[in-house]
C-alpha cells in the first residue's frame, strides 16, 4: 500500500537507511531530511546493516561537506542534505569529491539562489550552479522518483564512482503529500551489492595500507591526471540505466535517463528536469488528444549528460524542440539545459532548438502554460530565447498564454482552504490527505504555500483526491470546494478567485445562513452569483469553543469537508483523534458529533450583490510605488506584475509597512491615562512598535479628534507639556507584552493596569484616526536619552515587522534604530531578522521625520560580520577622503554653501563624498546561527580587526528561521531539532570568548530583566572606539513558551543564572549586572516547553542534563566573579 | 494491611524516586505511600505535547514546526508507573500509590493501571476547593462519593481517602465513603494556600512544612470518628515528635502519616521516632499499639463532651485569662 509523505521524508527514508555517517545543517527546505534524520536516530532506528547512523549537525554546510568528505574518506557510507546557498559553501568539496571519484549522494531540495533578492522557493540555481564540479546529477520530478532514485543515486554511485548530486524541486517537490511506494529493505540491498560497499571501504585512508591522496600537482602532469577519469564519465550513463531497468524489474516502475512521452512522431517536442516534466507531460497528452503532433521529454540524468541516450530518446520526426531550464544564467546564450541539448543534438540540421526559461522562485508553470511553449514551436518564427509564467514588458522575452486552459481531471475533487498559520487548517488538512489518500482506489495530493509573514499568517492548501494518479505540481486552478476558515479574510484575499462555477464554498462565520449575506463583502457577494457558487457556513469558532477546544477549528472544518465534499473519512477522523488528541479526545469527538448540526446552507436565490466596496488596500496618500507595486503584492496579485514594475537590482523603498494594515489582533491595549506612570516600559519592549508616546504642548492637541487622551507631563523638565500613549490598532498584533510590562496599576483593583486588553473591532475606527493625529504630532528628541522613559520620546525607525507575535527580538532591533537611526547601516546576517525585516510585500526599516534613517541590508548568512567590516571600512574610506579634500580646498563652516557654484572636479567629488562626514554607526546584526556557528570565523576576524563595528546578536538560542534547530548557543537539555535527545553540550559562552580577545566591548542583556542595563549597554557599545558585541537574550516561539509572558522568562532566566548580565568595557574591565541567582534553575527549565518536553521523551537524560545544567550555572557565576575580583585586584 | 508499626512515610517529594523509598525502607518504614501523581499533571502533559506540535506551527514556509516531533513521548504518569513498578520490585514493604484529583475525568482510570502496576493499596486525595457559589457543600461531597464509587469499581486493593477538613458533618461523610467503598480514610489534607507578594502585586503559591499544632483539628475529629466508622483512621499533617504520633494513635489512628519531620531532618528520622515510640511504650507497659488504638478517643474518656463545645467554654474561659495578664 502507499504511504502518504512528502518529498524529503521519501529521499530521507532511503538516505538514512543507506547510511552510517549524516553530516547536516539546516537550510530551507531541504532541513525537514536532516531533522527526521535526527529523530530517527534518537529512537534508535538503525540503517540497513543494524547499526544507528552517527549524526552530526555542523556548524554551516562547508562545514558538512568537510565532515562528509572525510567520513567518506575513512570508509564509511555518508551523505548530507542541502539547498541554495548551503550547496555552494560546499562546492569546494564536491570538486574534491568528484575528482577522487568518491562514491556518494548529496540530495539537494532545489532552491533559488540570493541574487538581487533572497529566495527560500524552488528552482533549479543552485543545482545549476554546481554543473561544473564533475558530480553525477540526477533529477527527480515526483515524490515517488525522489525515494526510488535516492537509492538508484546510491547504487550508481557505488558502482560507477562518482559523487551524485540528486536533486528535486525545493517545496513543490521536498515538500508536497503524495502516495509513495516504498522501497524494502530488500529492494535496498538488491541494488547495493556488498562488494561494492566493500570496495568503498577498502578505498578509504588507513595506517594498514597507508596512500597519500590530495597531492599537489604541476602543469607536467595536472591536466592528464584530469583526463584519466573519463572512463568513469562515459561508463557512467549506460551503468545508471542499467541500474534503473533492475529497479523496475523489481517494483514495476521503469525510468529512463530521459523519457519521452506524447504522439509517436511528433514534430513538435518540449524537454526540461524536475516536477515541470509533469505538467508537459499532462499537457502533451491533452494537446495529442486533441490531434496535435508533439511530445515532452523528461530528463533525469544531467550529468554525465548522454548525447547518445538524448538522441535515441528524441524522435526523428521533430523539428521543433523546446527545452525549459529552472534557471537563469545571466549573459549566457542560453541556459545550461538548453546549451547542453543544442550541442548534443547540433548535427540535427532541420531541428530548431529554443531555449525558455519558467519558474524561477517556485513562479508556477500550469498547462496554460506550457500548451504557451508547444504553441511557440508552431509559430513560423518560434521566439528561440523565451521565457514563459510571466509578463516581461522590459525585454519582450514572455510568452502569452491562456489561462484558461486548464487540465484538471473532472471528476476529482479539488479543494482550497485558507487558514490563518497555526489555526490547525493545515494539519487538518494534511490528516485528510492521509485518512483518503491511504485508502485502496483514492489517489491524493496535498500542497500548502505558507504566507511570508511569520505573525498571522495566512495559509492556503491545495488537496486534491481522485481514482487516478495525479502527479500536478502546480496549484488547484480550478477549485470544487474552497473552505475558509477565518471570515476576516473575505475582506483581505481573493478567496473565491479558485472556485470553479458550482463549488462548494465552506465559510467558518459568526453570522448564521440568514444573517451572512449582509455582512459579506460586495465584492465576494458577486462572486457567489456569478459563479452560482454552494455557500455553507459554519460557526466553527463558536462549535469549537462549546466542545471545550477553544479556538482550534480544525476538526469542525475538517468535518464539513468530508461531509459536503462527499469524500469518506469520518472514521478516519475519529481514528486520527484517538492518536493525536489523547488529551482532547473528547472533546474533538463532540466537535465532530456537532459539526454538522451548525452547517447550514445560504440561500443565494433573490440574493443581490449590495453593500459598500471594499476599501482599497492602501490609501490614496501612500507613494506611488506603494499604491502600483506594494498594494499589487499584498492583494496577493504579485504574480500578474510585468517585469517593468521591480526594480533590476534589488533595491526598495524604506518605510513600507505602514501602509500595510493587517488588522491583526482580536484585541488591543487600551491606555487608562489615569493610571500611567509615563515609565515608558511598554513602548519600549513593543516588538512591533505598534504602541508609542509623545510628549506636546497642549495648544497642539486643541484639534485632537474625539477621545483622543493625554495627561499632564510628569517629565521634570517639560512640566506643562502634555503626554500622550498611543495605540496603532490596526499594526499591533495583540501579543499582551506591553500589558504585561506595565507596572502601573489600580490602588484598589490590582489587576486593572494602565494598560488592558480590549477587542479590537470596535475600537478600529478611532484606533486609525487617533493614530493618523498622533503621527503628525511633532516630537522634540529628548536633551538626553539614557533612561527607558525618556527613550519612549525618541523615533523608531523599525515598525510594524512580520515578525511572530511577541517577537523577542524586535525591541532590541528598534532602541537600536531609536538611539542610532539618524547615522545607522545595518548589515542583517540571513535568518528570522532578514525576513522579518525585508521580506516583501512590505518592509519595517524606515525613515524617521528628519527624513534620515537607517540604511539596511542582508548580504549572506556566514558574511555578515565581514560584510560590515566592509561597510566601515568604505565609510572610514570616503570620510578620510573628504576630510582630506576639505583641507585640501581649504573650505570651511557650511560645506555644501561653499561648494556651491565651484565646478572643478575635486569639488565635485567632496560634494558627492560630504555625507560620508556625517558618523556612521555601523551594526553587524543577526542570530545566534549566524554569530554562534555559520558567521563564527567571520566575527572573530571582525574583533580582531578591532574595527568599529557593533555587533548585535539577537540569541534565541536555536535556528529559529528555518524550524528550531540546535545551535551552539542551545543549552544544555534544550530539546531543539537536531538535538531530539536534548542538548548534551553547554552553550557556548560566545561573550567571554570576546573577552578574551581583551580588545571587544561585550554585553549581555535581557531586556525583560533589566532595561536599564540594555539601554547602558547599547549607548556604551556604540561610543566604544574598536568592536562591540551586545548579546541578547532573546525569548522565542521556538522555546514552548506563551510568548505574552516571554519578558517573565528573561527575568527568570537572570534570575536562575541561566543568562547572565554584564558589561565588560577591554578599558576598565567587568561589570557584572547580574546578582548571584536567587532562585533554582529547575524553575526555568520547568517553566519552558523546550525542556520539560525532555522529560516526556527522554527522562532519565532529562534529570541529569539538569543537574549538570544547574552545576554551570554556579560555575559560570564564579568564573565571571572572578574576573570582576581580578579587576578590582 | 498489617504493619511492622504505625509511622508511615507520607506523600512527599521524599516518595517520589526509587532512592528516596528505599532509604524510608532502610530506616524502618512498614509501608510507603508515593508522592502523588496529579489528575492535572495528567491532562497538561498532554497539552503540553499537543501545544508543543502546535504553537507556531503551519504557519510559515520556512518553518512548519518549532520542535522535533513528538510521536513517541511518555507523559509523568507512565513515568509514575514506572515508579510502582520498581518500587514493588526494589522494596519489601507495602507500596500504596497515590492520586490526587477532584472530577471525574479519565484520570481516574489511572486506578486500575496503578493496581497492575502492582500497587499494595492506593491513597485517593480528593484535593478541592469548593469555591464555586452555585454548586453546594453537599454536591461537592456527592461527587466526592461518586468518585470514590468509580475508583472502588476499578480496583480491588485497600482503598484510603485523604480528605481535606471542609466537610459540614465528618462523621457523616466518612461512613458515606465507607458504604462506597473507602477503606480507610486520612485526616486532614494540607491545603497549600496562596500568599500575596506585596511587591509584585501578585498571588503566588505558598508552601510551608507542617507544625505539630497543625494536627490537633485531626486529633479531635479521630477521637470523634472513632469506633463509631467502620474503616480505618489515619492521621495526616503536623506530626513531628513521638508525643505527636502517641497522641493520633490514641485519640484512634491506625496509622500516622507524616511528611514534613522526615524532609526536615532527613528519612533516619523516622527509625529514631520508631525507637522513642518503642522506648515510651515499655516505659509504661504498654503492649502493643493495638493497646494505644483509640484509648483517648471520645467514647473512652471519662468526659467525651470535651471533644465538643464544652472544651470550647473552657478554652475561652481559661485562653481569656491567661492573656488578661
Amino acid at each position: 500500500m502507499a504511504r502518504m509523505m512528502d518529498g524529503n521524508e521519501a529521499a530521507a527514508r532511503v538516505a538514512y537507511r543507506t547510511s552510517e555517517v549524516i553530516a547536516i545543517y539546516p537550510i530551507t527546505p531541504a532541513s525537514p531530511m536532516g531533522e527526521l534524520s535526527d529523530q530517527w536516530a534518537s529512537t534508535g532506528r538503525t540503517n540497513l546493516w543494524g547499526d544507528v547512523p552517527r549524526l552530526i549537525e555542523m556548524q554551516s554546510e562547508g562545514g558538512a561537506a568537510g565532515a562528509l568528505h572525510g567520513a567518506l574518506q575513512g570508509g564509511s557510507l555518508a551523505t548530507t542534505f542541502t539547498s541554495s546557498q548551503g550547496l555552494l559553501l560546499m562546492l569546494p568539496n564536491l570538486f574534491k569529491l568528484a575528482g577522487e571519484l568518491t562514491s556518494m549522494v548529496l540530495h539537494i531540495a532545489a532552491r533559488s539562489l540570493a541574487t538581487h533578492a533572497l529566495s527560500i522557493f524552488g528552482d533549479h540555481s543552485d543545482a545549476m550552479a554546481v554543473r561544473s564540479t564533475g558530480c553525477a546529477m540526477l533529477f527527480s520530478s515526483t515524490v515517488q522518483e525522489v525515494h526510488d532514485q535516492a537509492l538508484l543515486a546510491l547504487a550508481a554511485g557505488l558502482e560507477g564512482r562518482l559523487p551524485v548530486l540528486h536533486v528535486f524541486d525545493g517545496f513543490r517537490t521536498s515538500h508536497e503529500i503524495a502516495p509513495v511506494e516504498l522501497l524494502s529493505d530488500d529492494d535496498l540491498q538488491a541494488l547495493l551489492p556488498s562488494e561494492l560497499i566493500l570496495a568503498h571501504r577498502q578505498r578509504a585512508l588507513s595506517p594498514e595500507h597507508p596512500v597519500v591522496r590530495g597531492t599537489a600537482q604541476n602543469p607536467d602532469v595536472f591536466f592528464q591526471a584530469r583526463e584519466a577519469a573519463n572512463p568513469y564519465y562515459e561508463r557512467f550513463p549506460d551503468l545508471m540505466q542499467a541500474l534503473m531497468d533492475r529497479l523496475g524489474e523489481r517494483t514495476g516502475r521503469s525510468y529512463r535517463l530521459f523519457e519521452y512521452r506524447g504522439h509517436p512522431e511528433p514534430d513538435r517536442v518540449v524537454m526540461a528536469m524536475g516536477s515541470a516534466c509533469e505538467t508537459l507531460f499532462e499537457t502533451a497528452d491533452a494537446l495529442v488528444h486533441a490531434g496535435e503532433k508533439v511530445g515532452a521529454i523528461k530528463v533525469r540524468l544531467f550529468r554525465p549528460f548522454s548525447s547518445a541516450h538524448l538522441e535515441h530518446c528524441l524522435p526523428h520526426s521533430c523539428r521543433a524542440l523546446a527545452v525549459l531550464d529552472r534557471t537563469r544564467e545571466p549573459g549566457a546564450c542560453g541556459e545550461p539545459l538548453f546549451q547542453d541539448v543544442a550541442c548534443a543534438l547540433m548535427h540535427r540540421r532541420s531541428l530548431q532548438i529554443c531555449g525558455g526559461r519558467y519558474g524561477l522562485s517556485s513562479k508556477e508553470l500550469t498547462p496554460a502554460m506550457a500548451r504557451a511553449v508547444f504553441d511557440n514551436l508552431s509559430a513560423e518564427h518560434p521566439r528561440a530565447r523565451f521565457t514563459v509564467g510571466i509578463s516581461d514588458d522590459v525585454s519582450g522575452l514572455s510568452l502569452d498564454y491562456d489561462p484558461s486552459f486548464t487540465l484538471e481531471e473532472p471528476d476529482s475533487v479539488r479543494a482550497v482552504f485558507w487558514g490563518l498559520g497555526s489555526d490547525g487548517t493545515v494539519g487538518a488538512n494534511k490528516s485528510s490527505i492521509k485518512i483518503i489518500g491511504e485508502q485502496p482506489g483514492i489517489c491524493a495530493q496535498g500542497y500548502f504555500v505558507y504566507d511570508s509573514k511569520k505573525a498571522g499568517a495566512r495559509t492556503v492548501s491545495h488537496l486534491r483526491f481522485g481514482k487516478r494518479p495525479m502527479a500536478r505540481p502546480y496549484l488547484i486552478e480550478r477549485a470544487t470546494f474552497v473552505g475558509i476558515h477565518q471570515f476576516d479574510f473575505l475582506e483581505r484575499y481573493p478567496v473565491l478567485e479558485r472556485a470553479e462555477p458550482g463549488a462548494t464554498v465552506l465559510l467558518n462565520s459568526p453570522y448564521t445562513a440568514d444573517q451572512v449575506w449582509e455582512h459579506l463583502p460586495v465584492e465576494i457577494q458577486r462572486e457567489l452569483l456569478e459563479k452560482k457558487l454552494r455557500l455553507f457556513v459554519v460557526d466553527a469558532t463558536g462549535v469549537a469553543r462549546t466542545a471545550g477546544l477553544g479556538g482550534r477549528i480544525n476538526t469542525v472544518m475538517q468535518t464539513c469537508f468530508f461531509a459536503l465534499s462527499g469524500l469518506d473519512g469520518m472514521e478516519g477522523i475519529k481514528k486520527h483523534i484517538e492518536e493525536k488528541y489523547p488529551a482532547r479526545r473528547e472533546q474533538n469527538l463532540a466537535a465532530v458529533a456537532m459539526a454538522l448540526e451548525h452547517t447550514a446552507q445560504v440561500t443565494l436565490a433573490g440574493r443581490v450583490a449590495e453593500g459598500e466596496a471594499l476599501e482599497p488596500l492602501v490609501p490614496e496618500e501612500a507613494p506611488a510605488f506603494v499604491r502600483e507595486v506594494t498594494a499589487v503584492l499584498m492583494a496577493e496579485q504579485g504574480d500578474r506584475l510585468p517585469v517593468s514594475a521591480l526594480p533590476a537590482d534589488g533595491t526598495f523603498p524604506v518605510g513600507t509597512a505602514r501602509w500595510e494594515r493587517r488588522n491583526l489582533a482580536r484585541e488591543v491595549p487600551v491606555w487608562d491615562n489615569e493610571l500611567c506612570i509615563q515609565c515608558g516600559k511598554c513602548v519600549l519592549v513593543c516588538p512591533h512598535a505598534a504602541i508609542r508616546a509623545k510628549l506636546v504642548p497642549p495648544w497642539l492637541l486643541a484639534d485632537a479628534p474625539d477621545g483622543f487622551l493625554s495627561q499632564k507631563s510628569m517629565f521634570r523638565e517639560h512640566p506643562d507639556q502634555l503626554y500622550t500613549l498611543q495605540v496603532a490598532v490596526e499594526d499591533c498584533t495583540g501579543c499582551t507584552l506591553c500589558v504585561d510590562v506595565c507596572p502601573a496599576r489600580d490602588k484598589s483593583h490590582v489587576a486593572r493596569k494602565a494598560l488592558g486588553m480590549a477587542e479590537q473591532r470596535p475600537l478600529r475606527q478611532k484606533g486609525r484616526e487617533h493614530w493618523e493625529f498622533f503621527l503628525k504630532l511633532p516630537q522634540e528628541p529628548p536633551s538626553k536619552a539614557s533612561q527607558v522613559k525618556e527613550i519612549q520620546l525618541l523615533e523608531p525607525a523599525f515598525e510594524f515587522s512580520s515578525a511572530c507575535v511577541g517577537c523577542g527580538e524586535t525591541p532590541y532591533v528598534k532602541l537600536l534604530t531609536q538611539l542610532f537611526g539618524e547615522r545607522a547601516i545595518v548589515a542583517n546576517a540571513t535568518g528570522c531578522s532578514s525576513i522579518y525585516g525585508g521580506n516583501l510585500p512590505t518592509t519595517p526599516w524606515s525613515k524617521l521625520s528628519s527624513g534620515r534613517g537607517p540604511a539596511w541590508s542582508n548580504s549572506l548568512f556566514e558574511d555578515n560580520a565581514e560584510f560590515a567590516l566592509g561597510l566601515r571600512l568604505a565609510a572610514d574610506a570616503q570620510a578620510a577622503r573628504a576630510r582630506r579634500l576639505v583641507e585640501k580646498l581649504g573650505l570651511q563652516g557650511d560645506l555644501r554653501a561653499a561648494l556651491q557654484g565651484r565646478d572643478d572636479p575635486e569639488s565635485r567629488d567632496l560634494m558627492a563624498l560630504l555625507d560620508s562626514l556625517n558618523p556612521r554607526s555601523i551594526w553587524a546584526v543577526g542570530g545566534d546561527g549566524w554569530a554562534y556557528d555559520i558567521g563564527c570565523s567571520g566575527l572573530d576576524h571582525l574583533f580582531a580587526s578591532g574595527a568599529k563595528v557593533n555587533v548585535l546578536v539577537l540569541d534565541t538560542e536555536v535556528y529559529s528561521n528555518t524550524g528550531g534547530q540546535a545551535s551552539k548557543a542551545t543549552p544544555l537539555a534544550a530539546v531543539a531539532k537536531f538535538a531530539a535527545a536534548g542538548r548534551s553540550m553547554p552553550k557556548k559562552d560566545l561573550g567571554m570568548l570576546a573577552i578574551l580577545t581583551g580588545r571587544v566591548y561585550v554585553a549581555q542583556v535581557a531586556m525583560g530583566a533589566n532595561d536599564t542595563q540594555t539601554v547602558r549597554a547599547f549607548r556604551e557599545a556604540e561610543a566604544f572606539p574598536g568592536p562591540s558585541l551586545i548579546i541578547a537574550y532573546s525569548h522565542c516561539i521556538a522555546h514552548g513558551i506563551d510568548m505574552g509572558k516571554g519578558l517573565r522568562q528573561q527575568k527568570l532566566a537572570v534570575e536562575t543564572g541561566h543568562w547572565l548580565l554584564y558589561r565588560f568595557d577591554p578599558r576598565t574591565g567587568l561589570e557584572l549586572d547580574s546578582k548571584e541567582p536567587t532562585r533554582p534553575l529547575r524553575e526555568y527549565l520547568e517553566s519552558e516547553g523546550r525542556f520539560q518536553i525532555l522529560r516526556q521523551t527522554h527522562p532519565e537524560s532529562a534529570a541529569r542534563l539538569a543537574e549538570e545544567a544547574q552545576q554551570q550555572v554556579k560555575e559560570r557565576y564564579q568564573r565571571y566573579r572572578a574576573l570582576v575580583a581580578s579587576r578590582s585586584e | 494491611m498489617t504493619l511492622e508499626h504505625p509511622l508511615i512515610p507520607s506523600a512527599s517529594p521524599l516518595t517520589s524516586s526509587l532512592d528516596g523509598l528505599k532509604r524510608l525502607e532502610d530506616a524502618g518504614a512498614p509501608a510507603v505511600v508515593l508522592a502523588s501523581l496529579f489528575e492535572e499533571q495528567v491532562d497538561l502533559q498532554h497539552e503540553l505535547a499537543e501545544s508543543i506540535r502546535h504553537q507556531g506551527a503551519e504557519a510559515y514556509a520556512e518553518a512548519v514546526s518549532y520542535f522535533p516531533p513528538l510521536r513517541e513521548y511518555r507523559v509523568q504518569a507512565d513515568e509514575y508507573l514506572e515508579l510502582v513498578e520498581g518500587a514493588r520490585r526494589r522494596l519489601g514493604i507495602p507500596v500504596i500509590a497515590s492520586l490526587n484529583g477532584c472530577t471525574s475525568g479519565g484520570w481516574v482510570g489511572y486506578a486500575s493501571r496503578l493496581e497492575r502496576a502492582g500497587a499494595h493499596a492506593l491513597e485517593l486525595n480528593l484535593y478541592h476547593l469548593a469555591a464555586d457559589p452555585e454548586r453546594s457543600g453537599a454536591e461537592v461531597e456527592q461527587r466526592y462519593l461518586e468518585i470514590v464509587q468509580g475508583v472502588r469499581q476499578q480496583i480491588h486493593i485497600p482503598l484510603a481517602v485523604k480528605l481535606g477538613p471542609q466537610l459540614s458533618s465528618p462523621v457523616h461523610f466518612v461512613r458515606q465513603l465507607e458504604k462506597a467503598g473507602a477503606s480507610a480514610v486520612v485526616i486532614w489534607n494540607r491545603f497549600y494556600q496562596c500568599n500575596l507578594d506585596l511587591e509584585q502585586l501578585e498571588v503566588v503559591p505558598h508552601l510551608e512544612l507542617s507544625r505539630s499544632y497543625e494536627m490537633l483539628s485531626a486529633l479531635t475529629w479521630t477521637a470523634v470518628m472513632f469506633a463509631r466508622v467502620g474503616l480505618d483512621l489515619a492521621v495526616t499533617g503536623g506530626a513531628h515528635t513521638v508525643e505527636d504520633v502517641l497522641k493520633a494513635l490514641m485519640a484512634g489512628a491506625s496509622a500516622v502519616q507524616m511528611a514534613s519531620e522526615l524532609l526536615l531532618h532527613g528519612p533516619e528520622r523516622l527509625s529514631q521516632l520508631v525507637l522513642e515510640l518503642g522506648h515510651w511504650m515499655r516505659e509504661r507497659e504498654y503492649l502493643s499499639v493495638e493497646q494505644l488504638k483509640g484509648s483517648m478517643s471520645q467514647q473512652r474518656v471519662a468526659e467525651p463532651a470535651v471533644y465538643l463545645r464544652a472544651n470550647y467554654l473552657r478554652t475561652l474561659q481559661y485562653g481569656g485569662e491567661r492573656w488578661r495578664g
